[in-house]
């Protein structure tokens, strides 16, 4: 029962997200979200493929910003066999919990180009409340949203099991993002 | 102090058999946990063999900077010209490869997405970006140097050996550290 609803759950987020990134033209070529994980004596860092934005900002009235970013956890891409480790049971479970989303509650302005959208991150079915602070850079090719946060990946139960060991691979995960959108501000007035 | 005519410095003896040491360690390690499963003990040893790995090739910088500066003890009296030849082109290798095979090692990191933490402590730069391609050739090439220097290890250990055993000569005496040949 739960293993069905979760992903119908997650399909009714992605429709009306997939409709709206087609209107802001969310340039996905030049966006991406990577996560960058400290493990014993390394910096590593990957990325995920596959994500949707759906980004409702406009400079002028940032506090009616809308964010939302889904996350496909299979196109989590490293090396093969780390994928398959990071896509199992012990870390994203991607069979599932095929998607985590990040929905903004608002968003503040901090100043210059610089804002924060408090929000709510759900990462295997557990959601924390979070900050996300971002920059706005808009200019000819586009806007550019950009930012990270750090998370506590045992917070979501994310590396359980033998993975669970901190010294190994650090608690802190930092998640980083640039998403481009064309016209997003030429579509307002 | 300058290497005698004899004899090698305490500094150069004890850089070759340190690296020597390190290199056997990291060798065994990097032989064993390449073909291992993932795991936290996998990850673990990754760490301690690139640790190794950065620790031989600084020392092997400092042993060649030592050797530019420090000629090596002179050819013993009466021995071929073609056998000194010889030794010096095997040694010229293994300081190469001494040097490079960390260094391949760095670059198959670096192309993997890896940055190395030098002890947890240090963050060494990444040398290149993350390129797979690239990262699986220098994987390879890390792999070929290391077969080169452990067959270029056994020929180094029977000349030494022949030269103690059967020639009888000082050359193996004199890269020993507790005895000072005269």
């Amino acid at each position: 029962m739960v293993r069905w609803f979760i992903p119908v759950m997650a399909a009714s987020l992605l429709l009306p997200a997939a409709a709206i990134a087609t209107e802001q033209n969310i340039v996905y070529d030049k966006s991406w979200i990577t996560c960058a994980s400290r493990q014993m004596g390394t910096l590593v860092e990957a990325d995920f493929k596959q994500f949707i934005a759906q980004i409702d900002f406009n400079p002028s009235h940032p506090e009616a910003g809308k964010i939302q970013l889904l996350i496909n956890t299979s196109s989590f891409e490293f090396d093969p066999e780390v994928d398959d480790e990071v896509r199992g049971p012990s870390w994203l479970d991607s069979p599932d919990f095929p998607q985590a989303h990040f929905v903004s509650s608002g968003v503040r302005a901090l100043g210059k180009n610089r804002y924060e959208a408090p929000g709510t991150l759900t990462i295997r079915g557990t959601s924390t409340a979070v900050v996300v602070p971002f920059t706005y850079q808009p200019d000819a090719s586009g806007n550019t949203f950009e930012g990270s946060f750090t998370i506590s990946r045992l917070n979501y139960n994310i590396g359980v099991g033998k993975w669970r060991d901190t010294d190994i691979v650090a608690d802190n995960v930092q998640i980083k993002f640039r998403i481009v959108a064309s016209g997003l501000a030429a579509a307002r007035k | 102090m300058a290497n005698s005519q004899t004899a090698y410095t305490k500094t150069a003896i004890t850089l070759h058999w340190l690296i020597f040491a390190l290199i056997a360690c990291g060798y065994t390690l990097g032989q064993y946990m390449a073909d291992l499963p993932l795991s936290p003990m996998k990850l673990k040893y990754f760490s301690w063999h690139r640790w190794l790995g950065v620790t031989v090739f600084i020392l092997a910088l400092a042993r060649v900077a030592w050797r530019a500066t420090h000629p090596a003890p002179l050819p013993l009296p009466g021995e071929p010209k073609w056998q000194r030849t010889l030794a010096n082109a095997g040694h010229t290798m293994l300081y190469i490869l001494i040097i490079t095979i960390p260094l391949s090692g760095w670059l198959h990191s670096s192309a993997a997405g890896v940055q190395t933490i030098y002890l947890d402590l240090i963050p060494l730069p990444n040398l290149l970006g993350k390129d797979k391609p690239l990262a699986k050739f220098f994987e390879e090439i890390h792999s070929i140097l290391n077969d080169g220097l452990a067959v270029l290890v056994v020929i180094h250990t029977a000349a030494a050996l022949k030269h103690h055993f059967v020639d009888r000569d000082v050359i193996l005496k004199r890269m020993l550290p507790f005895l000072k040949p005269r």
